[in-house]
């Protein structure tokens, strides 16, 4: 066991685990931070993005004990025009990768504003393609994927271009 | 999952010492190691962390080339300015390769040791001569649409799942090692094995060799990536190319060509290479050439299709850069 700390959603935790646990087993069963889900386990939908010091992650293929020291943003500690938008697009319908998905459009438009391209980009802004392109590593198996890139394009053609 | 130690040096050596110790295994970003440490397929009993080291730097070279730190982020290496305007085949070739999220942790040094996604290889209950020698291959007269073509034996057909290292071929790029012995330079084509009678032996590493940097030669010109998928983002490739051309008065002067998806690790096309050198810069040259470098492929029924895909995706590739040279 190794007690290792990390900042959750504003608050300081510390904990004792093995060096198997990950990061998003440490959320769940420890902590009790549900937010980020377990599609997959193995780093192919999604579901369990969170922001480790401020950058998207797959909370699933990382070890707790790699992270040790870091902040970790969950859905539980978002406060994003997003969430707003995501209800008015109708970008869910169970809801089970809406948590991965907004944790993940967060650090796409940071990724976006600091000039992290894609593999479609050539110009004219963070459009429908890029969208799609920047967001598929998160899976949604209701197909909600239309008003999910819908909420995104509102909330980003704001503040994002 | 096993239980294991953890370790996480500051310092190379110490690195190198905890990594030479049996049962040791090196983590990165650990989007590789800790899936198929959960699956059962890697059991090590020390896991090194070596993301405490310093090597996440991006530098120049005195000779215009560049060196990469082993643990730079495959999404901050794709990002890199140099990278974007001499290299932009790699900075393609990294943007194409899994997910926003997984390129934020997967580091350099593990995108080149990242070990195959041949369905056999991650079902224990398969037979499968690279995760358990001497057990056989269930992907030869199996689900073999994902194997490769080019370079396999009887014994594995497994594809090398890399997009980087497919880039990096192609631009010449030489792996720096630390091993208990020193320090040593392996050029990339040289890094991975073919599989022959030993799948299970992927590299010319032993234990302890950590990867500290890769080094990129003065780029040459014009570059490009291209990638085919069952899906249009986030999947691995069927058939990818990574090409360099430089034409001068209708004659190909440089030509850079490696394939990813068809063989056991990164493909240098170097037959393909000699045809076009000093010839036309033409359509029909390049299917010559692609039909050439192909001509060595055994198929099984799941993946024949990749000889024809594999030769479009080549001459499409190499207009295109045709194309850009000419509008230049
Ligand atoms: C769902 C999914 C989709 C993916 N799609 C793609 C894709 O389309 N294209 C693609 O190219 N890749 C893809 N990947 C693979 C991904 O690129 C690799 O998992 C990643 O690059 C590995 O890097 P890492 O730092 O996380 O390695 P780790 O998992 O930490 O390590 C991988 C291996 O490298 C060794 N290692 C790590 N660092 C060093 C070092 N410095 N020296 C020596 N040994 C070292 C480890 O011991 C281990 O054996 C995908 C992965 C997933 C999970
Ligand atoms: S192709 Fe290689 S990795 Fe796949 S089952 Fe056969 S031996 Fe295993
Ligand atoms: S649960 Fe992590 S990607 Fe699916
Ligand atoms: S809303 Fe159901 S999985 Fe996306």
């Amino acid at each position: 066991m190794t007690l290792i700390r990390m900042n959750v959603n504003g608050s300081a935790k510390s904990l004792e685990i093995e060096p198997r646990v990950s990061l998003l087993d440490a959320l769940r069963e420890r902590l009790g931070v549900t937010g980020p889900k377990k599609g997959c386990d193995q780093g192919a939908c999604g579901a369990c993005t969170v922001l480790a010091d401020g950058r998207r992650i797959n909370a699933c293929l990382a070890l707790a004990i790699q992270y040790d020291g870091c902040q970790i943003t969950t859905i539980e500690g978002v406060d994003h025009p997003l969430q707003e938008a995501f209800v008015r697009h109708d970008g869910f319908q169970c809801g089970y990768c809406t948590p991965g998905q907004i944790c993940s459009a967060i650090g796409m438009l940071s990724e976006y504003e600091a000039g992290m391209p894609s593999a479609v980009t050539d110009s004219g802004g963070l459009g429908e393609a890029e969208i799609r392109e920047r967001m598929s590593g998160n899976v949604c198996r209701c197909g909600a994927y239309n008003g999910i890139v819908g909420a995104i394009m509102d909330v980003a053609g704001s503040d994002a271009r | 999952m096993k239980p294991f130690a953890y370790v996480k040096p500051v310092d190379i050596g110490a690195a190198v010492a905890a990594g030479a110790a049996p049962g040791a295994k090196f983590l990165g970003g650990g989007t590789n190691l800790v899936d198929l440490m959960r699956e059962g397929i890697e059991q090590p009993d020390t896991v090194v962390d070596v993301t405490g080291l310093p090597l996440s730097a991006v530098d120049d070279l005195p000779n215009g080339g560049l060196r990469i730190g082993a643990l730079v982020r495959n999404s901050d290496l794709a990002a890199d300015r140099r990278v974007r305007a001499r290299y932009p085949v790699l900075s393609q070739a990294l943007l194409s390769g899994a997910s926003g999220q997984l390129r934020n942790m997967a580091t350099v040094g593990g995108n080149l040791l990242q070990r195959t996604r041949c369905p056999y290889f991650y079902d224990e209950a398969s037979a499968c001569n690279k995760r358990d020698p001497g057990s056989g291959c269930d992907a030869l007269d199996g689900f073999n649409r994902s194997c490769a073509i080019l370079g396999v034996s009887d014994d594995c057909i497994a594809a090398h799942p890399s997009d980087m290292c497919v880039a990096l071929t192609a631009l010449d790029a030489v792996v720096e090692v630390t091993g208990t012995g020193g320090t040593r330079r392996i050029p990339l084509t040289e890094l991975h094995r073919l599989p022959g009678q030993t799948p299970h032996i992927e590299t010319d590493l032993a234990p302890g060799d950590l990867i500290t940097a890769v080094e990129l030669p003065t780029a040459t010109g014009n570059s490009a990536y291209r990638k085919v998928r069952d899906r249009a983002s986030y999947a691995f490739a069927l058939v990818s190319v990574a090409a360099g051309l430089q034409i001068e008065n209708g004659a190909v002067t440089d030509i850079r060509l490696a394939l990813g998806g068809v063989a056991p690790k990164p493909w240098r096309a170097r037959q393909a290479e000699q045809l076009l050198a000093g010839g036309p810069a033409d359509e029909a040259a390049f299917r010559r050439a692609a039909q050439a470098e192909l001509a060595s492929a055994a198929v099984r029924p799941g993946n024949a299709f990749k000889v024809a895909l594999a030769t479009n995706t080549i001459v499409a590739t190499l207009r295109e850069l045709s194309n850009e040279g000419t509008r230049r």
